[in-house]
């Protein structure tokens, strides 16, 4: 206590205008959180979220089906705790690594409590209510199994977790639209946080690579190469994305027969992931002029072919450099699934959309939009945090623990 | 001191070069090197040393002239290019050691990708020639967190580990502090009394004098002076070199 009232004075009072500037700014913060929360707990009337939580969850998904969300939410959850508790069991070369550190086990605590409380306060049923502790619950314990066996794996565990997350994404997409013996549900059936999560994971997984394969065409020798990836990334950067979704959904419709032409979700996150890819394909190439030439040179001298002094030598370089612009840039996609719904998709600013034009909640637009708030406040702080473990992770210049 | 064989590891005749912008930095540069020999290569900034250290594994194209390394003709268009990168091992001034990896694995990447062998096998390897360079104890740290002359006997250990016949060094010493200009001379120092041929870019008069086999005096893109340590010195035939030499001694 004495530590943390020393450590709040060095910070906010050192000097006099620190002083009055922390009295104002934290009177200011107190004043406009105060207001909020006593908005949120007095006069806030939250059952327009209770009722249509499943709506707000998964849209118009076949309720005799969601089983399949709620399981495809359990893996990911498995898979999020083996990757936390490997990563911890396997600590880069040089550091020594701590199974538990101060911020996992704080971490851990929030979650058990926002695990426990936030489905009993939204008043869902008890049997969703368990469902909630049980995640919880699967979360810490695969973390620790991880963390506590994962050594015992060697360097396998580690390709595990790059191996595992794709092949779950497949399952997850065979999971949530049916096939290989599963019901179909058609695309046109998804929505609310399910369809936002599907949408901008499939176009930031698949941006990626698109984006890093224009930012090599962009420096290659080759000038058809080079003046193609140019000519892409500018006219894609040159028009907002409003314009680009309508004009998905009418040109794809229109140049490729009915049958072919995809879904109206699929063909909005094809646009999706080709718009992003231009701006990220910027990203890394910010990166690849921050890495020397004399890398190039130096894989080179050793017998490298120019491909792979490219991937084990330059792209990682860059891609380290450019991670926080394109984090910056998964962001920013996520948030622009919201202008799906100006096509027609129930994702969640359309679900909110539709349940603000029920008469029966008319006026709760408050609570509606303070909880869409929280839930992409909630997406980009996990993408925050990850990609900041990331860094500091891949941080050449870091110095070492202490052994 | 090894005496060299007579056997050519680079024959390089009257090679020009022309930059893209127009300027060229090679006039006509001659050189032979035999296996085991050491050659120091010294002349003014700009006169085209490193240029022509990297014609030797191509990282520089050239116009005219020809270049043979250990048997393989390096042609204008560059092919062959693989094959004499593989048998050529280079130490730049600059270290660019690789970031992103642990000392270890700046060693292990190329025996492993380029060569194709066994990790564990090239580790043991790697392990023995950190042990010589004199930083084993560091293998797991990363470049960023070595001080530069262990950065650069990392750099030296990791063109070793491609077990080339031929290593070339630009400058290894010149963007060191003093006191680590020594532990990498003694470790180049002792790589010569080895049988492999080396060719070095340097200011270093103390090791051009005591290591070297040949020392050659490059201007203007060509190679001026070509003498024993002792005569280079004490009594060269050129003009220029005296020049040069009454600059830097
Ligand atoms: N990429 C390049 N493009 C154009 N000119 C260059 C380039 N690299 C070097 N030069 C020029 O070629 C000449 C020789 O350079 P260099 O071989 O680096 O000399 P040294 O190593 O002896 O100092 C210098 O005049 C330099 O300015
Ligand atoms: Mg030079």
């Amino acid at each position: 206590m004495k530590r943390l009232l020393r450590r709040l004075r060095a910070e906010l009072f050192a000097t006099r205008t620190d002083a009055v500037l922390s009295v104002v700014l934290i009177s200011l913060i107190s004043l406009a959180a105060f207001g909020v929360l006593r908005w949120a707990f007095t006069q806030a009337q939250w059952a327009v979220i209770r009722v249509n939580s499943t709506l707000f969850a998964v849209g118009r998904y076949p309720v005799e089906q969601q089983w399949r969300v709620w399981l495809l939410t359990a893996l990911l959850v498995a898979a999020s705790g083996a990757t936390w508790g490997l990563l911890r069991a396997h600590p880069r070369p040089d550091r020594t690594g701590v199974l538990w550190p101060r911020n996992d086990r704080i971490a851990a605590t929030l979650l058990v409590v926002l695990g426990l409380w936030r489905p009993w306060a939204m008043g869902l049923t008890v049997s969703i209510q368990a469902r909630w502790w049980g995640l919880v619950a699967l979360l810490l314990l695969v973390r620790w199994l991880a963390g506590r066996f994962g050594r015992r794996f060697g360097p396998t565990g580690l390709r595990l977790v790059a191996l595992m997350w794709p092949v779950l994404y497949l399952v997850g997409m065979v999971l949530i639209s049916g096939g290989l013996g599963l019901v179909t549900v058609s695309p046109s059936e998804w929505g609310g946080l399910m369809l936002t999560l599907l949408a901008s994971s499939f176009a930031i997984l698949l941006c990626f690579p698109i984006g890093v394969l224009l930012a090599l065409g962009r420096r290659s020798d080759l000038p058809l190469l080079r003046w193609g990836s140019v000519l892409y990334i500018e006219f894609i950067r040159g028009a907002p994305l409003i314009t680009l979704l309508f004009l998905g959904q009418n040109i794809l419709g229109f140049l490729l027969p009915g049958g072919l032409a995809p879904e109206r979700v699929w063909r909005a996150a094809w646009v999706l992931t080709f718009f992003a890819a231009a701006y990220l394909a910027e990203a890394v190439r910010s990166g690849l002029a921050a890495v020397p030439q004399g890398q190039l040179e130096a894989a080179r001298s050793l017998g490298l072919s120019h491909p792979k002094a490219l991937q084990h030598v330059v792209l990682p370089q860059a891609l380290r450099v450019a991670l926080p612009a394109m984090v910056g840039q998964f962001i920013s996609l996520l948030q622009d699934t919201t202008l799906l719904s100006l096509i027609g998709l129930l994702e969640l600013l359309g679900t909110a959309r539709t349940v603000m034009a029920n008469p029966a909640f008319l006026g709760r637009n408050g609570e509606v939009y303070l909880t869409l708030a929280v839930l992409f406040w909630g997406c980009c702080a996990a993408l925050g945090l990850g990609s900041r473990a990331l860094e500091r992770r891949l941080d050449p210049h870091a110095v070492p623990t202490a052994t | 001191m090894s005496q060299p064989s007579s056997e050519l590891m680079i024959e390089a005749r009257a090679v020009e070069k022309w930059y893209p912008n127009g300027f060229q930095a090679l006039r006509g540069a001659s050189l032979t090197v035999r296996r085991g020999e050491v050659v120091v290569i010294m002349g003014p900034s700009g006169s085209g040393k490193s240029t022509f250290i990297r014609t030797f594994n191509a990282l520089e194209d050239f116009q005219k002239g020809s270049i043979t390394v250990d048997g393989i003709v390096l042609s204008n268009d560059l092919r062959n290019i693989d094959a004499v990168r593989r048998e050529v091992g280079m130490v730049f001034q600059q270290f660019n050691l690789f970031p992103h990896l642990s000392v270890l694995d700046n060693l292990t990447l190329a025996p492993v990708l380029v060569r194709k062998r066994p990790k564990a096998e090239v580790e043991k390897q790697a392990w023995a020639l950190l042990e010589r360079v004199g930083i084993a104890e560091q293998a797991g740290k990363y470049p960023g967190q070595l001080s530069g002359g262990q950065q650069q006997r990392v750099a030296i250990a990791r063109a070793l580990c491609m077990e080339p016949r031929i290593l070339l060094f630009d400058e290894p010493t010149s963007s060191l502090d003093p006191e680590m200009v020594r532990e990498v001379l003694e470790v180049m120092q002792n790589l010569a009394a080895d049988d492999i041929t080396m060719v070095v870019v340097t200011h270093e008069v103390k090791f051009a004098r005591h290591v070297a086999h040949r020392v050659v005096l490059m201007a203007d893109g060509e190679v001026v002076e070509e003498a024993e340590p002792e005569v280079f010195f004490t009594n060269p035939s050129h003009q220029r070199t005296r020049r040069f030499l009454d600059q830097i001694l």
